[in-house]
């Protein structure tokens, strides 16, 4: 009965399972290295927020479990993140079309 | 007997919302680096080339790797086998000081050069690159701030694993020092390529 309060429920992540998500992390890293050599221009912004947003995920859902937490605690993740786009993207809305 | 309620998904939920305004926090100067960014295109292009990718790159496969011990070092106590778990939580630390020695090269090799903040040499630089140094101590220093305290953190977990007051049935001090290294390694994450790779 204890176990029930103290900790997740028991979902234990395997070793090997944790291991993919690092190599994973690892692949992304070096995309994002190699991609940034080769000049696209503003795609190199984009390429580079994307991979990273990519690994984000990776670390956010995996590693910090989020995935296996309850809805509530997801939500509550999710919306911080909103919050934070909605405070960036608004302040380009802005300075995007500031002469 | 009475035991003491724990509520496990309130302590972590705690956690949580403290690393939210931590996401704030640096998400602040994020749209600051972005404002100045689309306002001095060139010199950030230029102040960026300056930054070393290597020691960067190293830098971030170290935290990542970190990142994967400190998992790892949950996933052992959660099956019991505490040795393992501190031998990974040691690992985790190793990897901070790693990450710490690397900045101190970085960053001494920005200062003979002249660059740190409030120098004179930094002073006569165009206005943009100015800020890019700027901001690349303060956002880098801020980020080293939490991997000292990240790792200071994850060592008294690790003392109370020996002294099994984080065990088995009760790690959700672990977990929270856990999420707490990993927000460390995903602010590290979008730095990398902001600072080190978009020039």
């Amino acid at each position: 009965m204890l176990q029930a309060h103290t900790n997740s429920g028991g979902h234990i992540l395997g070793n090997g399972f944790l291991a993919f998500i690092w190599a994973a992390l690892m692949v992304c890293t070096a995309i994002t290295v190699l991609v940034a050599r080769v000049d696209l221009g503003f795609l190199n912004v984009v390429a580079a927020l994307g991979v990273a947003t990519a690994k984000a995920l990776l670390v956010i859902l995996f590693f910090m479990h989020l995935r296996y937490e309850n809805s509530l605690l997801r939500w509550m993740v999710f919306m911080a993140f909103v919050i934070l786009a909605i405070c960036i993207g608004f302040t380009f809305f802005d300075l995007a079309w500031r002469p | 007997m009475t035991e003491m309620h724990k509520d496990y998904a309130a302590a972590k939920m705690g956690m949580w919302l403290f690393l939210f305004t931590e996401i704030l926090l640096f998400g602040g100067l994020f749209l600051l680096y972005a404002a100045y960014r689309h306002r001095f295109v060139l010199a950030f292009h230029q102040a960026g080339q300056a930054l070393d990718v290597v020691l960067g790159g190293a830098n971030t496969v170290v935290l990542i790797t970190s990142s994967l011990f400190v998992a790892l070092s949950i996933t052992a106590l959660q099956q019991g086998r505490k040795v393992r778990c501190q031998w990974f939580l040691a690992l985790t630390i190793l990897m901070a000081l790693v990450f710490l020695v690397n900045k101190y090269f970085e960053w001494s090799a920005k200062f003979s050069h002249g660059i740190y903040p409030g120098s004179e040499h930094l002073a006569q630089l165009p206005q943009g690159q100015a800020l890019f140094y700027s901001l690349y101590f303060a956002m880098t220093g801020l980020h080293g701030i939490h991997v000292l305290l990240g790792a200071a953190l994850l060592g008294v977990v690790m003392a109370f694993v020996a002294r099994d007051r984080v065990r088995q049935d009760d790690y959700v001090l672990l977990e929270n020092a856990g999420l707490y290294w990993h927000l460390v390694d995903l602010v590290w994450i979008y730095l990398f390529p902001l600072f080190y790779l978009i020039s």
